[in-house]
């Protein structure tokens, strides 16, 4: 019963709609963050730390930190809008309640917050790119590719993270995830250094359960010019886990807010 | 539909049926097995304590909270199976306001057409209308958080009017407004009334019910305790007139020797009687009680007297 297929119409882009309106209002301090995030990473790890560091897999440190920071964004992204301001929208706003009042369910409404969250990463992406490109450590065109991928890995913390808001006791049990899940996923993920360095089982075990590393994968494919066939095992891990997640949150959550 | 044409005789089916209705929160009964009908045109209300089961009964109507057990059908539908269409239909207040504290009046309004797929142009047209008609015109453009109570009472009953719903559901639609913001709510549901519109509210002013409600029920512990017209159960519960006299032996004795119907609370009795002057008058004359106050009976005289006096947290 948590793996039920939702039953959805085209309804589910009204509620997309709804958070797109609401972000174009608040557009200048949304749009600030994905400028200068890369920047103080880029300039403080891959320029700081980097005078230390030669070259990891034969390419400067900046180029191998870059697609990590875009990784990381698009993680960020979804996963905080899915989490925190889903929930405020959910329990303190009752926005939610508001929209099941009118011919949309409960399952279409979670789905337009997945979609947002996802668009989320995708906008915040295409901000990051030109900031990075400035400093010339993006092959370019491959790199457009990180655009459209964007959507797909930030759907994936998207679902992730709206089964934590779904099983959550109150707002502030959110920083568990964030510090338990996303903080080490943001250091384990062959982000700032490649996954060869750690043994072997822990190797395995962050291709197995850190959905980082396969964003990380695939987008320093991407961006370093490098595609092979491990973006494929990369990119369908992605689809299967963002399905099964995709069941349960919208399950979990109907769960929570249809007694 | 509610109107079925039948050998040219037109039958009004009711728009509202619940049959034995059950709702079940693990353990707990929120809705004990209740039956009534909500005619078309007319203003239904459901009473009762805090926890009675109002609200638990509102959202079964609205399609959003499934029952446990029972039938009910909203226009002739089934709530379980044709949740979309009836919802099209209907217009909810909730008990809480719920807007989108980013948006303005006007734009709240427009994106809450939007979910009933409602084009543009006729959404901007309706929406126009409904703020003359809650009188809020001038804060079109205002911020939610800027909105007085009253106010923000008014825009939630223009939101739950932009799909030209034919079923309004009203959770406590004046709660904690001054007289002059729920009087100018009163007259906007009765003018929808008027209209056409089939109205069911919940509330916890007495006074309100039995100024708006053509029929209501009073519910306490998921039950429906009586149902029927405010007037009709005042006088079948209480009589027309109470008479309010200090507690004591002497107005005791008194008023069990004339027979009188009466309940004693704290330091007062309440006697319940069509002819206060009979009663005011053998207490006034034989017994000399401190005080003595004759005065209408109301419909909380009755919702009293049914769900008693102790407190519900």
């Amino acid at each position: 019963m948590y793996l039920e297929i939702p039953q959805l119409t085209g309804s589910v882009w009204k509620v997309w709609l709804r958070n797109r309106d609401v972000f174009m209002k608040t557009f200048r301090v949304n749009f600030i963050p994905p400028f200068i995030q890369p920047l103080l990473y880029l300039l403080a790890i891959g320029f700081g730390v980097g005078t230390f560091v030669n070259t990891v897999d034969g390419m400067p440190y900046p180029k191998f930190i870059a697609p990590a920071i875009i990784a990381t964004g698009i993680m960020n992204s979804s996963f905080f809008e899915c989490t925190f301001a889903t929930y405020v929208r959910m329990y303190f706003q009752k926005t939610f309640d508001a929209i099941i009042a009118t011919p949309l369910s409960i399952e279409e409404v979670i789905v337009g917050e997945l979609l947002w969250g996802a668009t989320r990463s995708t906008i915040d992406t295409i901000l990051m790119l030109p900031v990075l490109a400035a400093f010339g450590v993006l092959e370019f065109p491959q790199s457009l590719l990180v655009i459209p991928f964007a959507f797909i890995g930030g759907f994936l913390f998207a679902t992730i993270a709206m089964c934590f808001t779904a099983i959550t006791p109150n707002i502030d049990s959110l920083n568990y995830p964030s510090f338990l899940f996303v903080t080490p996923m943001f250091l384990f993920s062959g982000t700032f250094f490649p996954l060869s360095l750690l043994p072997q089982p822990v190797q395995y075990m962050a291709l197995a359960v850190l959905p980082l590393t396969h964003v990380v994968i695939i987008v320093r494919s991407f961006t370093t010019a490098t595609l092979s066939g491990m973006v494929l095992l990369s990119l369908g891990w992605i689809v299967l886990v963002s399905l099964l997640f995709f069941l349960l949150s919208v399950n979990l959550m109907k769960r929570r807010l249809i007694a | 539909m509610p109107a079925i044409l039948l050998d040219g005789w037109l039958f009004i089916a009711p728009v509202i049926v619940a049959s034995n209705l059950v709702k079940r929160f693990g353990n707990l009964v929120a809705v004990d097995n209740i039956s009534f009908t909500v005619e078309e045109g007319e203003i239904f209300g459901f009473l009762g304590p805090n926890g009675a089961g109002k609200t638990t009964a509102m959202k079964m109507i609205q399609c959003v909270s499934p029952g446990s057990g029972g039938k009910l059908t909203v226009f002739g539908m089934d709530v379980n199976t044709e949740q979309r269409k009836i919802k099209r239909l209907i217009g909810v207040v909730p008990q809480e306001n719920n807007f989108d504290p980013d948006f303005t009046v006007y734009e709240n309004l427009l994106v809450y057409s939007r979910y009933f797929d409602i084009p543009r142009r006729d959404a901007e047209k309706t929406i126009s209308e409904l703020l003359d008609f809650v009188q809020l015109d001038e804060k079109k453009d205002t911020m939610i958080e800027h909105l007085s109570g009253g106010m923000k009472r008014r825009l939630i009953l223009a939101r739950a009017l932009v799909n030209r719903s034919r079923l309004l559901i009203l959770d406590e639609p004046t709660v904690g407004l001054d007289p002059q913001a729920r009087h100018l709510i009163w007259d906007r549901i009765r003018k929808l009334q008027a209209q056409g519109s089939t109205i069911v509210l919940t509330t916890h002013y007495l006074e309100e019910a039995a100024r708006l409600c053509d029929r209501l029920v009073i519910m306490d512990s998921g039950k429906i305790l009586v149902e029927g017209k405010p007037d009709e159960l005042v006088r079948d519960y209480i009589g027309t007139e109470i008479v309010e006299v200090q507690n004591g032996p002497e107005a005791v004795a008194c008023l069990d020797r004339i027979a009188a119907k009466y309940e004693t609370i704290g330091d007062m009795i309440q006697v319940y009687t069509d002819d206060p002057q009979k009663v005011a008058n053998a207490l006034l004359e034989e017994c000399r009680p401190g005080h003595v106050v004759a005065r209408k009976a109301t419909l909380e005289d009755v919702f009293l007297k049914l769900t008693g006096r102790k407190l519900r947290e």
